[in-house]
């Protein structure tokens, strides 16, 4: 020791060495299922960059199922390790809550997204071009429709592979959107699933300019409504000084007291709070396809290639109600006397809104899109309810919906003519005479959509409106039944028309499928089935993982 | 400077890129538009910051820039190809399905 530092620590002790910043403590094990299909998006990626064209396709196909059935699996692990009941808890730095809603909905997306695959594989449905099995998208997306640059890339048998990775990060996008725990992972996640979905809906291989413009709506109204999002999380951070879900619902509660007078201007301004709450609002019901925030849908569900539509249709939906609930449940709670009237609005005009103008359409596609905006404000119903029955059945109704979309758009993409999907109405006059079993199929969704005993869609609808009447929202149930009779009466329209009238000299014929749609559809039916004649183990799941982790 | 009146210069910002979104016709502009709401998020974000003494803020802000830019990509695509398939950026062009 030098004599200076003898002098010294007479008057001094050594302080303790400054502390070191905790890295961060992340659960791999419980973000599992995101990161497989994340992981698995990546290697896709890389395939699109290494492999020869002719070998992209198997290969991409078998990374993609494989990967969402990994994750499927992790998601059932650590549902029978107590995951989503005793142990749930938050995970990655209080990022992501690992709790039972949450693994329900991942367990649903990524069974919804496993069976899209299969539609989006489908090579049998389009006759052969020179030569080449082609699927239902664009050659190649960058070349101008009908170009030369196009001609060149069917004529050499190119196909966009790239769709299979595109949907793994929307996927990865969907799982983490649901069980966002702060404000910044659910942007985050929301650009994550929204990003790769204005590209898949550009990328029909047939109605091109039908396609880019169907991209170019939702692109916009998309952005314009996660800017909304965005500007409403800034005023939340604003009101709460944080934007973990747990810390805003505290400062709501009145449990921070500890207000420094410098923050008295904006912690804790209810001004703040409401508008920010109902810009978050405005973002999450425009994804859900909310009336008024439904402009968007009708094209989209009518531009974007069939298979990306039935995707987008059913886990778009699952994803959203998921963070909605989530933000009414755990972040907003204290203020439930608030968004509950504004809530019942919504509900109401989208029942009665998406049922009245479905009546009006002429082109299938359109009609399932307003049939989905009806049922957006089914599902709502079950969440004003705001009991542990309201989160269940709306689990469940989610669940039996997206299989429901899923197989119908996929019966969608079998009904062609030379130009590809004949998707107007008059064209499917007479469809059961021609194709029984397709036609009979389809009937079995639109039941299931009209509510109809013995499907999923009864179970689902009474789940949801018994939750309703009992969290005291009981007017609400009746506007639901009327719309739903409504929207059976243009169900019942379709499957007449199927049935019961001639068929034209020149109407669509029906493809017959590879075992990919087949297996799809069959996967739909089973599901639609199973979850109306015996609903109560499924009832029973929900509402074991209806608890939301604070 | 009451860092106050910067939140104001954000809602106003935040305002006049929604007005110029529901005024404005071409896809371009309209795109500019939602990024400038975007900027006015991250000014929000970073006067809050400093109005509550956490850093929260500003680390979000780092997230949207980033966000922001993988929007510009995807969203620059779209358009450029809406464009060449049909010389025109006007969303009131795109109109092949109106009910």
């Amino acid at each position: 020791m030098t004599h200076a530092a003898t002098v010294h620590s007479l008057w001094t002790t050594a302080a303790a060495a400054p502390d070191k910043i905790p890295s961060p403590d992340i659960e791999y094990g419980q973000l599992s299922p995101t990161l497989i299909v994340l992981g698995a998006a990546i290697v896709g990626v890389l395939i699109e960059a290494l492999l020869p064209r002719r070998q992209r396709y198997v290969a991409q196909v078998f990374v993609s199922v494989v990967a969402l059935a990994a994750a499927f699996a992790a998601v059932i692990g650590l549902a029978a390790g107590d995951y989503g009941t005793s142990k749930a808890h938050v995970a990655a730095m209080g990022a992501i809550a690992v709790d039972g809603p949450a693994l329900f909905l991942q367990g649903t997306i990524l069974l919804v997204a496993l069976v899209a695959v299969f539609t989006f594989a489908e090579r049998r449905l389009d006759p052969l071009v020179h030569g080449n099995r082609v699927d239902s998208f664009a050659a190649q997306a960058a070349a101008v429709p009908g170009g030369d640059a196009e001609k060149a890339a069917v004529k050499a048998g190119f196909t966009t592979t790239e769709v299979f990775p595109l949907v793994l990060f929307a996927v990865g996008g969907m799982l983490v959107f649901p069980s966002a725990n702060d404000l910044l992972t659910l942007f985050v996640a929301l650009e994550v699933f929204s990003l790769p979905l204005y590209v898949l809906c550009a990328l029909a291989r047939r109605h091109r300019a039908l396609s880019q413009e169907a991209a170019v709506k939702y692109f916009l109204l998309g952005a314009f409504s996660s800017a909304f999002l965005l500007f409403g999380i800034a005023l939340l951070y604003g009101y709460a000084g944080t934007v973990t879900y747990s810390g805003i619902a505290d400062v709501v509660d009145g449990q921070v007291r500890n207000v420094t007078p410098a923050l008295a201007g904006t912690m804790g301004n209810d001004a703040l709070l409401l508008i920010g709450g109902a810009m978050v609002l405005m973002g999450l019901l425009f994804k859900i396809g909310a009336v008024p925030f439904h402009m968007w849908t009708p094209d989209v569900y009518q531009g974007a290639p069939t298979p990306v539509t039935g995707f987008m249709a059913a886990a778009t939906k699952v994803a959203a109600f998921g963070a909605l609930l989530r933000l009414l449940y755990v972040v907003l709670p204290g203020l439930r006397w608030d968004w509950r009237p504004v809530m019942w609005g919504v509900a109401i005009v989208t029942m009665l809104g998406g049922a009245i103008v479905a009546v009006t359409q002429t082109d299938v596609k359109r009609l399932l899109a307003y049939s989905s905006i009806a049922h957006a404000g089914f599902i709502l119903a079950g969440v004003i309810a705001t009991t542990p029955d309201g989160v269940s059945s709306v689990l469940f109704y989610l669940a039996a919906y997206s299989f429901v979309t899923l197989g119908a758009f996929a019966v969608v993409t079998l009904v062609r003519d030379a130009g590809g999907e004949a998707t107007h109405l008059s064209k499917w006059a007479g469809l059961g005479r021609r194709s029984p079993l397709v036609a009979a199929v389809f009937a079995v969704f639109l039941l299931a959509f009209a509510g109809i005993p013995l499907t999923s869609g009864f179970a689902g609808k009474f789940a949801v409106f018994k939750a309703a009447a009992d969290g005291g929202a009981g007017a609400l149930v009746v506007i639901g039944v009327i719309s739903s009779a409504i929207a059976a009466f243009f169900y019942i329209r379709v499957i007449v028309l199927m049935f019961f009238s001639e068929p034209r000299t020149d109407g669509p014929s029906v493809a017959v499928p590879s075992p990919l749609t087949s297996s799809a559809i069959a996967i739909g039916v089973a599901v639609t089935l199973v979850l109306g004649v015996a609903p109560q183990y499924f009832l029973d799941l929900a509402s074991q993982a209806g608890v939301f982790v604070r | 400077m009451n860092p106050v009146n910067y939140l104001y210069l954000a809602a106003l910002l935040f305002t006049i890129g929604a007005a110029g979104v529901v005024i404005r016709r071409n896809a371009i502009v309209l795109f500019m538009c939602v990024e400038l709401m975007l900027n006015a998020c991250n000014l929000a974000f970073v006067t809050f910051s400093r109005l509550h003494g956490n850093l929260d803020g500003q680390i979000i802000a780092f997230f949207t820039m980033v966000v922001a830019a993988a929007e510009v990509v995807v969203g620059l695509a779209i358009i450029v190809s809406v464009f060449r398939s049909r010389h025109s950026a006007s969303v009131d062009d795109a109109s092949l399905m109106k009910l």
